[in-house]
């Protein structure tokens, strides 16, 4: 073979060892979409079973509901907040492979926190809804402080114990707000100062008519500051390296149970601040006296999942549950329950477990164009 | 006396679905398939068995409608998790991922049935309760174990007690718990004998599912006369029921008797003139369940002895 056609043959691999870095890359997003489109087809599928006339118009709704209206558009916003939130705080746990299923219970003692504070401490004036979101991290962060605790130094399964938080939390709300911030007639929680609401900054002026505030915004500042935080301080570095390999990681000098227990801090935090984020939020959200665990926990581990526990990635996802969510409120028009869309977000989720699979068949085909290459 | 054979017969009622589902939950970690999903499968069993009381109720009643129920509870939990043995044996998926998934998707598909197939769109189910027998022929007749043990009982009691008393033989005694036993711990050595590890899975999965779906139906049935696509975190509970149990079947059923009780004192404790009288806030003694849970974890688990390839999907490969 001549010189010149070495050369191009190198120059011809590294195009294609370029084109397949960037397939590894992507691997990730490329999975989630499949497990959405999967998701979805799911969901079609059902809807036809269920009503073959009106399964066609239903699920249009689901896929452009969201679009119909400027007042749509910002409550995917308003949808989505709280679940970011949620979502950061499980996919933040989970870098530390802990699987924080206790958000629900974080969830609801920080949006216990941001009402107190809001209809207690009307004398802050202008930094009212600060302090309040403050104190609903705080408490989010304590909920966690205990699970975090007791995996490090107990050995305590933290998936059980943050189960059993979420009851106990979800009592102790009930409790304290029926002690605290109770307005009996209405079984709920009193309203927040006006005070103590988020600012809107002009969003409500973008969409007019909708719940959209300046929670969103805040949303999206965590998420790129856990990004920052992840990937480029030494603290991120470790509580990675801890998720990892325990062992490996204490024998480099990292002091694991810390970054157990700080791991679990933040993430709670993360869940509490979302409690505060949607109470706070200024469209007549009140906490109710009664015995069922706040959905928006639970939301918080699809979206991590399907965000493959990447701070942006959760930022899309939030994004895309809050846009489904939407949509899925018009399905009553064509005859649906809009229970459908929690199946499909559940069948995402299932799919989003096989993005192992589907790695290893992605990296098969590289070997294989390697091996052809050769 | 009145009161303690009330708080017996209460405390049966509470530890028996949570017995069943941890004795489920038990086979399939045992296997080396961790099952979150138990809450789930218990919902989808619940789910289905009381449709199919509810469009019976009209023909049939008492015991053999619900031995009918029981068969399909069990039925329909062991289809359910089968979604699950095909994502973490086959695919070897996550196997928290497909269990939270499983979870998430019960009560939507509950909730979205139930309000497609039942008139006006109604949540929930309900039903009339024509199971409970008053007083067992001739045992009922023994004075004190007679009242504490075969009056105001439900069929599903003596299944569950059962189920116990088969686990404890299956695990130890037959050719099958020894297997079983060895792919949680080592299915490499499983393998290297000639034994199918995805069979011994499978089942292990598939039983599981089939007794939680009991355990949703004995729940329901036994706590209340409708269906709303939950069973109040049961599920979880029999989780830590298992791990506070050291996955054995004997120290299951002391955890179960455990939480079993704890939960009776929280939801009659307004029955027990001694409770009622300290002045506590009913939602404190509705913390009790899970905070005794997590007080025993915390004293239970430095030496917790889970199987040690439980969650870790077997890779012929890596032999």
């Amino acid at each position: 073979m001549s010189k010149q056609g070495k050369e191009k043959k190198k120059v011809d691999s590294n195009r294609k060892l370029l084109s397949l870095n960037l397939t590894d890359k992507l691997s990730g997003p490329i999975s989630s979409v499949v497990a959405i489109l999967t998701g979805l087809l799911i969901g079609l599928v059902i809807l036809l079973i269920a009503n073959p006339s009106n399964a066609l118009s239903g699920f249009s709704w689901i896929l452009t509901g969201a679009l119909s209206s400027p007042q749509d558009m910002g409550n995917i916003f308003y949808y989505a907040t709280p679940i970011i939130l949620t979502g950061l705080s499980v996919a933040f746990a989970f870098k530390t492979s802990l699987f924080n299923i206790g958000a629900s219970g974080q969830f609801i003692l920080g949006a216990y926190g941001a009402v107190l504070v809001g209809v207690k401490l009307t004398s802050l004036g202008s930094v009212h809804w600060i302090a309040a979101l403050i104190v609903s991290a705080l408490f989010g962060a304590i909920w966690a402080l205990i699970p975090g605790l007791l995996k490090a130094y107990r050995n305590v399964n933290e998936v059980i114990s943050s189960i059993m938080f979420n009851y106990i939390g979800m009592y102790l709300v009930n409790y304290l707000v029926r002690e605290t911030v109770y307005h009996q007639l209405t079984n709920r929680s009193l309203p927040v100062a006006q005070t103590a609401n988020l600012p809107t900054l002009g969003l409500d002026r973008l969409f007019p008519g909708s719940k959209i505030s300046a929670g969103i915004l805040i949303a999206f500042a965590v998420g790129v500051l856990l990004y920052i935080v992840l990937n480029k301080t030494v603290f991120g570095y470790e509580l990675k390296a801890c998720g990892y390999n325990r062992h490996a990681s204490r024998y480099a000098g990292i002091n694991e149970k810390k970054c157990i227990v700080l791991s679990m801090v933040i993430a709670g935090a993360l869940a509490g601040l979302g409690g505060g984020l949607l109470y706070l939020a200024g469209t007549g959200k009140y906490i109710y006296v009664q015995d069922v665990l706040a959905p928006e926990g639970f939301a918080g581990i699809s979206v991590a999942l399907l965000g493959m526990s990447h701070p942006i990635g959760v930022l899309f996802a939030g994004l895309f549950i809050g846009y489904i969510t939407v949509g899925g409120s018009y399905m009553q028009l064509s005859g649906f329950k809009p229970e459908i869309i929690d199946i499909i977000t559940a069948a995402i989720i299932y799919f989003a477990a096989f993005s192992l699979l589907f790695r290893s068949m992605l990296e098969r085909l590289r070997f294989k164009k390697e091996a052809e290459h050769r | 006396m009145n009161t303690l054979f009330f708080l017996i017969q209460q405390t049966m009622f509470f530890t028996i679905p949570l017995l069943i589902v941890a004795i489920g939950g038990m086979y399939s970690e045992r296997s080396g398939v961790v099952n979150i999903a138990l809450e789930g499968i218990m919902i989808m069993g619940g789910f289905c068995s009381i449709l199919f009381i509810k469009m019976m109720e009209n023909n049939l009643s008492g015991q053999v409608l619900l031995i009918l129920a029981i068969l399909i509870a069990m039925i329909s939990g062991a289809l359910f998790s089968l979604l699950h043995a095909y994502a973490s044996i086959n695919l070897k998926a996550d196997q928290t991922i497909s269990g939270t998934a499983l979870n998430m998707l019960a009560p939507a598909l509950a909730v979205f049935l139930a309000r497609m197939i039942q008139p006006e769109g109604v949540q929930q189910i309900q039903f009339k309760n024509t199971f409970r027998i008053e007083s067992v022929p001739v045992l009922g007749d023994i004075p004190i174990i007679g009242d504490m043990f075969f009056k105001n009982t439900y069929l599903t009691t003596y299944l569950g007690i059962l189920i116990l008393i088969v686990a404890t033989v299956v695990l130890y005694r037959t050719r099958f718990g020894l297997r079983l036993r060895a792919c949680g711990e080592h299915p490499q050595a499983v393998d290297s004998v000639g034994v199918s590890v995805y069979k011994i899975r499978y089942a292990g999965v598939i039983i599981s599912g089939a007794l939680a779906g009991l355990g949703g139906l004995i729940f329901v049935v036994t706590t209340s006369t409708n269906f709303n696509a939950t069973v109040a975190g049961y599920g979880f509970l029999a989780l830590a029921v298992l791990i506070f149990g050291q996955w054995k079947p004997l120290y299951i059923a002391g955890a179960a008797l455990f939480f079993g009780f704890m939960k009776t004192i929280s939801a009659t404790y307004s029955s027990i003139p001694f409770l009622f009288q300290i002045p506590i806030t009913g939602y404190f003694y509705k913390m009790v369940p899970y905070v005794a849970t997590l007080i025993v974890l915390i004293f239970g688990s430095k030496r917790s002895q889970a199987p040690r390839a439980a969650g870790v999907p077997y890779d012929q490969g890596s032999r």
